[in-house]
């Protein structure tokens, strides 16, 4: 064991050679599935309600996410930052959702990708990054 | 969307909408070199934990229980303007992780398939995999120095792509290169999308 949590959420509670110390669905108490449906990996994020007491049933990674979430930013984006599998930070984005802490945005499905405007939006965009 | 209680003046704000582009082709070819030269950030890296959807992997017979195979993924960010966030996903480069990407696919603007000349075989898969899905892709050669510069019709014969495919040539490390790589196949995107939306898909 190298590092104890000091209290700060970023800091990881790793070993280097043994890897991650805790499981990552000790976090979600086993839960592999969200609450609510399929979380996509481009599924945006934003923190609607910064203020987050000693909820019960709320560990240091949600209160992370929320803190992360200040600006939208996608589940691989958390995860990455997190250094959680997608998966769980799905599980845990399921229980932001359901207490009024973040709000997502689904993106759009392949259908509605067919917009023209979006297309067009997205080449302008690039040529004149 | 109903955002609920909000103690903070987004309420009402609207969330960019998320764009997904998959880079694909074979290891080594340059697929995270690209997302990096024109990614607003350094190349991010995520797990994906997947669950008894493996054909062929880790085959342990006899053991009934539910296999977990865990995948990385490097992956970039664009933003464009406020209302459109585009996401660049490497996709595993080991053909035993196809099972991942038909859930990268599933939304997908489009991809580009990288290859590189000297083992241009290594492209084969991904390009059959976007052919058969019906995913807008164009290939993209990554000029390696040292590598053999071939004519852009014969590595369209060498791959077998149809006249509509586009293919281009390119320099990952770049950033103008690897930009201009993505207007080649969002303008492919587009086009293919909006010609072919009056058609169900038959492949």
């Amino acid at each position: 064991m190298t590092s104890l949590s000091d209290g700060s959420a970023d800091e990881q509670w790793l070993d280097d050679e043994a890897g991650r110390i805790v499981r990552p669905y000790v976090m979600t108490r086993g839960r592999t599935q969200p609450s609510r449906g399929k979380i996509d990996l481009i599924t945006l994020v934003v923190t609607i309600n910064p203020v987050i007491t000693a909820e019960p049933g709320l560990g240091p990674e949600h209160h992370t996410i929320v803190k992360l979430c200040d600006r939208p930013l996608s589940v691989a984006e958390i995860a990455a930052h997190l250094d959680l599998p997608a998966g769980t930070v799905r599980v845990l984005l399921g229980d932001l959702v359901d207490r009024g802490f973040v709000a997502i945005q689904e993106p759009a499905r392949e259908t509605d990708v067919l917009d023209l405007e979006t297309y067009k939006a997205v080449l302008n965009g690039l040529r004149t990054l | 969307m109903d955002y609920g209680r909000s103690s903070r003046d987004v309420g009402r704000a609207k969330l960019p909408t998320a764009i997904k582009i998959l880079i694909a082709g074979g290891f080594g070819v340059g697929k995270t070199t690209m997302v990096g030269s024109v990614s607003e950030t350094r190349p991010l890296r995520t797990e994906e934990t997947l669950t008894d959807r493996g054909v062929g992997v880790d085959d342990l017979s006899g053991i009934e229980a539910k296999k977990t195979t865990t995948v990385a993924m490097d992956f970039g960010r664009i933003s464009i303007g406020e209302d459109h966030v585009l996401y660049l996903f490497g996709t595993p480069g080991q053909e035993r992780f196809w099972f991942v990407w038909d859930e990268l696919a599933l939304g997908a603007m489009g991809a580009v398939v990288i290859a590189d000349t000297r083992r241009l075989a290594d492209c084969f898969p991904s390009v059959d995999y976007f052919e058969r899905r019906g995913t807008p892709f164009i290939v993209a050669v990554n000029c390696f120095e040292g590598a053999r510069q071939y004519d852009i019709e014969e590595i369209r014969m060498a791959v077998d792509l149809g006249p509509s495919t586009p293919v281009v040539l390119c320099d990952a490390r770049r950033r103008e290169s690897s930009k201009n790589v993505l207007v080649t196949l969002v303008e492919h995107a587009m086009q293919t999308r909006t010609s072919s939306s009056q058609e169900p898909a038959t492949r």
